[in-house]
């Protein structure tokens, strides 16, 4: 079969805006300080503060796109992290040791922003927050957090309580660093251009819902891109008003991303960054779009609210999907199969992070749609077999015809 | 006439049947590394077998690691498919269908029309294939047929702890040290198998063993029921069900 992805105009766009942020945080003079958020960590509050906010986990997934994370994996090993332990830390731990970077490619930066401190929330893992200890050791800066929940039934006044004033417990921290007061006022505007962000990029991701599907999870994965390290600016709103138009106009003119779309797929756990495109290509040419997909709605924040910055952040980082309980995400992947119309989930078993990999405790026995669990690994290419994964795929789709 | 080819990755094999399902003929051929050409072999053997030639051939379809190399056949399905179709020819009902293949073994779940429920695979690694076994009995010193009947003669239950097949040979070279018997060993290394098979999956329905190892190893169905307590079914030369299942989608594929 040789069907086609369509190609989303929007793209340009993206990479010029992505490339200027690289530059950005490279070009930094020593007035302006630099912060390393964890993906959903507290970014409202930085920006508001006015930091430059540099994501490692973003970095973390150009290297797995790079497909040399492998040949960092090993100088984090060689420094005494296991190869078992998340390799978004591996990886970047061991690209630094070796002195390269994926933004050389992207930005033209020699090497990542330094940082002046780095923030993190346990939200997601405890392995973000070795990673980011490793560097606070590395450059002799603060480090501090949020130490969030995990598996979470119900979010409830206590829970929000305890995040909230954690956030709030950062700022004489962040004071210190960047010599300013803490304004309100500059936290309500970050967290309104955040909330606006979040809620162009659900509409962006809900444009999938129209068969066929004007995108898939592979686009998106990439085009959330600003959603994850720009979010809290209006260059990312600007720019999802941009992609929103270019997606509305498909689903008006019945353009779909995989042509003769003939099966619709939720993907559930991290994506595999060295095989994206491979994998994106392979389901394609069966006729098969992942239009929906857990990871790419993680980035949907629809608590954050102006008028109730702090408890309003809280709850958008200890809601998240993945600090939920087993039975709260089966519910929540039910309502995305009956509003995104699956056939069929993709449960990708990430090697080195559990925490995003439902599977292993037995979720696909459990949920009522057909699925298949596939190996692999967000960034270790060495965990993941194309081969191995096409056949599980294809006999996937054999079945669900 | 029709044809399914199972281009394996450690034998092309090549069934001819009628419209009606009937196998005709039957031709293997050990791959190496090039499929097209073992596919091709097995081919010329099955039609040779069929007294048939490949004019006669109305439709063909692929199936095997091979499965997409251009010009085997017009259409390829999985080995999955074609395992479960291959197996319920023989035993048309509910089935949990164990293959366990060169390069990686599956459970595959068929419902009572024939249809593909569900299925599992090993995950990348060699425990519970046919690659384990052959590695294994290669090290032991014994061709696949010497392990099957050294197994049937052992009188000593021993385990082997590992799931890897180069610890296992280390575990194997300590037992042996330690005096335990060849034929022990040999019954060690089916067992792991098996249990690395138990461990994929539930079974559900009547279970049937396809594949190569079993047809060289059948004393594998007398310790997987010694294992699972399940009275496992074999069909007719198991190592064809997956070309046999291909050579039924050809009927279909040639009604459609
Ligand atoms: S959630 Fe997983 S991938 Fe992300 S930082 Fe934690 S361990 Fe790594």
């Amino acid at each position: 079969m040789n069907r086609t992805i369509k190609k989303i105009e929007s793209t340009s766009d993206l990479k010029k805006i992505m490339a200027a942020y690289y530059s950005s945080l490279a070009e930094c003079d020593s007035s302006k300080k630099i912060a390393w958020c964890s993906s959903v960590g507290p970014a409202e509050l930085l920006r508001a503060m006015g930091f430059e906010v540099f994501f490692p986990e973003n970095h973390g997934a150009m290297i797995g796109a790079s497909k040399k994370a492998a040949d960092y994996i090993s100088h984090a090993n060689a420094a005494g992290y296991s190869p078992d332990i998340c390799s978004y830390l591996t990886s970047d731990i061991g690209a630094f040791i070796k002195k390269e970077t994926p933004m050389k490619k992207a930005a033209g930066l020699d090497k990542v922003p330094e940082p002046d401190v780095l923030v993190y929330c346990t939200n997601q893992c405890r392995d973000v927050q070795d990673w980011f200890s490793w560097y606070a050791r590395h450059f002799d800066v603060p480090i501090a957090g949020v130490e969030s929940f995990r598996g979470l039934g119900e979010l409830t006044r206590d829970h929000v309580n305890a995040v909230s004033a954690q956030i709030k417990n950062l700022i004489p921290t962040l004071e210190k660093i960047t010599h300013t007061r803490f304004d309100i006022d500059r936290l309500r505007k970050v967290v309104e251009l955040s909330q606006r962000c979040s809620s162009l990029w659900k509409q962006v991701l809900e444009t999938a819902a129209s068969v066929p599907a004007p995108l898939t999870f592979f686009d998106a994965a990439i085009h959330m891109g600003p959603a994850v390290v720009l979010r809290g600016t209006s260059t990312a709103c600007d720019y999802y008003e941009l992609l929103l138009k270019e997606l509305k106009q498909r689903v008006s003119d019945g353009t779909g991303a995989v042509e003769q779309e003939k099966y619709r797929l939720y993907w559930e756990g991290m994506p595999i960054w060295g095989a994206h495109r491979d994998l994106a290509t392979l389901l394609s040419s069966h006729g098969a779009g992942v239009v929906a997909s857990t990871y790419c709605n993680s980035w949907i924040f629809d608590s954050l609210d102006p008028q109730d910055p702090f408890d309003s952040m809280a709850r958008a980082y200890a809601g998240l999907f993945i600090a939920r309980t087993d039975s709260w995400k089966e519910n929540y992947i039910a309502q995305q199969v009956e509003q995104f119309n699956i056939n069929g989930i993709v449960f990708h078993e990430a090697k080195t992070c559990p925490n995003n990999s439902n599977s292993m405790y037995a979720m696909p026995k459990r949920i009522k749609t057909p699925s298949v669990v596939i190996n692999g690994d967000l960034n270790d290419l060495r965990l993941f077999s194309l081969e191995q994964t096409q056949i599980r795929l294809e006999a996937f789709l054999e079945r669900l015809d | 006439m029709f044809l399914g080819i199972d281009a394996g990755s450690t034998e092309a094999k090549a069934v001819v049947v009628n419209i009606n399902g009937e196998v005709l003929g039957m031709g293997a051929y050990r791959t190496w590394t090039d499929f097209t050409e073992a596919a091709e072999k097995a081919v010329a053997l099955a039609l040779a077998n069929a007294g048939a030639d490949m004019d006669s051939v109305k439709s063909a379809v692929s199936t095997g690691y091979g499965r997409n190399i251009q010009g085997l056949a017009k259409c390829a399905k999985t080995e999955i498919s074609c395992h479960g179709a291959g197996a319920f020819k023989y035993f048309p009902e509910p089935l949990t269908v164990i293959d366990i293949g060169g390069q990686d073994s599956k459970i595959i779940k068929i419902g009572a029309k024939g249809e593909l429920l569900d299925f599992k695979m090993n995950r990348k690694c060699a425990a519970g294939t046919g690659a384990f076994l052959e590695e294994t009995s290669r090290r032991m010193g014994s061709g696949i047929g010497e392990m099957n009947a050294l197994a049937a003669n052992s009188t000593q239950k021993v385990e082997l702890g590992s799931y890897c097949t180069v610890f296992s040979f280390s575990e194997i070279l300590s037992l042996s040290r330690k005096g335990v018997k060849k034929e022990d060993l040999a019954r060690a290394v089916y067992v792991s198998m098996v249990k690395r098979i138990m461990e994929m999956d539930t079974f559900a329905g009547k279970v049937v063993i396809t594949g190569g190892a079993v047809e060289f190893n059948p004393v594998l169905i007398e310790i997987f029921k010694e294992e699972s307590g399940i009275n496992a079914l074999v069909p007719p030369s198991p190592r064809f069900a997956g070309a046999l299942g291909a050579a039924l989608f050809a009927i279909k594929e040639y009604n459609a």
